[in-house]
């Protein structure tokens, strides 16, 4: 078990660019699942590979277990890492796949059978042992790939994307046994993705990266309710988070905190509706101050458990901008294209963030006229 | 004209190319090895066998059988060992890659009989740069120099080492194709199991381009084994016959001697020689496949 932390780190490629990664200072916790989250160039990759020996910092230290580890080469690094092609050895079988790290490490050859059979065992890939790495599904690769990673009890797992290759419903599952997992086993585990959903399902805690700098470092509860900046307040969340720019501030709310007004007078006095909105998580009773918007619907995207709102909003000074709302199925008015429609969004929902540095700011007081 | 006679007839002229340029020859020299033709004799008798077993009772046959096998997979073993060890040199970033890359392609550019003459000069008896050099360094003495060309076990190492230095840079780009194939991914995984370089190199880097070694030993060989040109150069065979290969015995006796039953005999004798070891080459390339 080791702790991973970074100081400054920093990655230029190329010498006058901007970097890929900037002055990035985080440290993860003893056994903790910690998330790095971003776009595709938001450095996330390159911050991960430079952890584990691949690639040298131009500037700033790694640290992992309390020493200095920059200029070990990566196998003196006590880590494991899983690539998102998972990178099996083509020409070697399951069991020579997983017993390679052992061999490379000169552990005793009678400890390869039981220390594979164990690694094997934990990922249910005991039968797989004599095939090729060809003659295996995607999953089935993606599991000798985390038996690989955890045959020599590393302090520090590093996965690459490892869900990226998987067919959507083969990733839900896959991605619950490898939260399990790391449960189980306890491993500090640093894990990239860009996908939203891994990151907020499996991390204690997220990093949201954005052009090589650290946005905010959080639980997921925390970047999505608490964002830091207006980046981290649209990247999270799906659709992301409205915004609408005044002249000194710019305000934001999530499109499932904008509902329509009309239903909510309802729900007052019916209870049954009342009762299904508390099971889609929205306690009316709670909302206490409104502000009360008039919304003009422009199309509606239907998804099963819920309906996507497009339109933009009517009068106030932000007339004509384009906002979205989102609604459970169980709320079944009609909303026609271009009808107009009375919205509300508590004001306890509302964020503030700063127009010129984008961050996140106090509440204050705010002229919708 | 329907597309069908037009494809046909596009590639008529390639398919007249194949056949004049080597079936023809290919055919005759299978009738001539049958028969009992000389230069400047009229009319054709077969003789069915006949021809082979005089060629096999020959001990210059034997000999040249010898030479070439020991030419061929002399040649194979330095080209193998040069070549990986260029291309995973060459496939590593560096100031003047390209120029490097560059000259060890030239070999085979220039023609062969224009190398091979370059290199009689510099193995000379009396001219060669080379005694030169280790005469300069006070290595070996004037008067006692190495005749390079001129003793069998010398000459065979130095139409070896010109063969090799011919055919490296081939052997080079098809490996370097290779491991160019191989994804980023794999060694960066070997290095974090723990793999130093050697390890990776001779359990990942080299076992999974295994199939496309064998292509360049493949063509290698059947260059190599046909390939008259350096040993007809630089030796004509000599001394004693203890460079003759089969091709340039075949040209020997066939042509210079007149014997042209005789020399068809012999080169015939290569094909089934040749088709076996493509045969088991490509069996071995095909079973090591890479995923």
């Amino acid at each position: 078990m080791a702790i991973v932390e970074t100081r400054n780190l920093t990655k230029v490629f190329k010498e006058g660019q901007p970097g890929a990664v900037n002055n990035v200072n985080l440290q993860t916790r003893e056994g903790e699942f910690l998330v790095f989250l971003g776009p595709s160039g938001s450095g996330k990759t390159t911050l991960l590979r430079m952890i584990a020996g691949l690639e040298h910092p131009t500037a700033g230290e790694i640290l992992i277990g309390g020493a200095v580890v920059n200029h070990l080469p990566p196998r003196e690094r006590r880590i494991a890492m899983v690539f998102q092609s998972y990178a099996l050895y083509p020409h070697l079988t399951v069991f020579e796949n997983i017993a390679f790290p052992l061999k490379a490490q000169k552990v005793k050859k009678q400890l390869h059978r039981q220390k594979v059979d164990w690694a094997a065992s934990l990922l249910g890939i005991g039968k797989l042992l004599e095939r090729k790495p060809r003659e295996l599904s995607g999953g089935e690769r993606q599991r000798v790939a985390l038996a690989r990673a955890i045959v020599r009890e590393p302090s520090v797992f590093l996965l690459d994307e490892p869900l990226s290759n998987l067919d959507a419903k083969l990733r839900a599952s896959a991605r619950e046994e490898l939260e399990q997992f790391q449960k189980r086993i306890g491993t500090t585990t640093i894990y990239v993705t860009h996908d939203q959903v891994e990151a907020m399902a499996m991390g204690d805690r997220v990093v949201v990266l954005h052009q090589g700098i650290v946005r905010q470092i959080g639980t997921p509860q925390e970047v999505y309710d608490e964002p830091a900046d207006t980046f981290v307040a649209t990247f999270l969340g799906s659709p992301p988070m409205n915004l609408l720019e005044a002249e000194d501030v710019i305000v934001g709310f999530r499109p499932e905190r904008f509902l329509p007004s009309e239903l909510l007078a309802r729900a007052s006095s019916s209870e049954e509706i009342a009762s299904k909105l508390r099971a889609e998580h929205m306690l009316l009773a709670d909302l206490g101050k409104r502000v009360a918007l008039s919304f003009r619907v422009d199309y509606v995207e239907y998804l099963g458990a819920e309906r996507v709102l497009y339109g933009t909003l009517v009068g106030t000074r932000f007339a004509e901008k384009p906002v979205v709302s989102r609604i459970p199925s169980s709320i079944v008015e009609k909303f026609e294209q271009n009808s107009v429609h009375d919205f509300i969004v508590p004001e306890s929902e509302l964020k503030f963030f700063d127009r010129a540095t984008e961050k996140r700011i106090e509440p204050k007081v705010f002229r919708w006229q | 004209m329907s597309s069908r006679k037009l494809g046909a007839a596009m590639f008529l002229p390639a398919i007249l190319y194949v056949l004049a340029v080597i079936g023809v020859p290919f055919t005759l020299a299978f009738i001539y090895s049958v028969g009992d033709v000389k230069i400047a004799s009229v009319g054709y008798h077969f003789v069915g066998l006949e021809n082979f077993r005089s060629v096999l009772r020959s001990p210059t046959f034997r000999r040249s059988l010898f030479d070439s096998v020991v030419f061929t997979v002399g040649t194979q073993i330095i080209v193998l060992v040069g070549s990986t060890i260029l291309a995973l040199a060459l496939k590593e970033k560096f100031r003047g890659r390209g120029l490097v890359r560059f000259l060890i392609l030239l070999p085979w550019v220039a023609p062969v009989s224009l190398g091979a003459i370059g290199w009689k000069w510099i193995l000379d008896s009396l001219y060669s740069v080379i005694n030169w050099v280790l005469i300069a360094m006070h290595l070996v003495r004037p008067y006692d120099a190495p005749m390079w060309l001129g003793e069998p076990v010398l000459a065979m190492m130095s139409v070896i080492g010109v063969e090799s230095w011919r055919l490296l840079p081939f052997s080079t780009v098809i490996l370097l194709a290779g491991l160019t194939a191989i994804p980023r991914d794999i060694p960066e995984a070997a290095a974090v199991d723990g793999a130093g370089f050697w390890r990776t190199m001779f359990q990942i880097t080299i076992p999974m381009i295994l199939p496309i070694i064998n292509v360049a030993v493949l063509f290698g060989v059947i260059f190599t084994f046909t390939d008259m040109t350096v040993v007809y150069i630089l030796t004509r065979g000599g001394p004693y016959d203890t460079t003759q290969v089969l091709p340039s015995l075949a040209f020997f006796t066939g042509v210079l001697g007149g014997d042209l039953a005789e020399g068809a005999a012999i080169s015939i004798f290569l094909v089934p020689l040749l088709v076996a070891v493509a045969y088991l080459m490509l069996r071995v390339a095909h079973r090591s496949e890479v995923t």
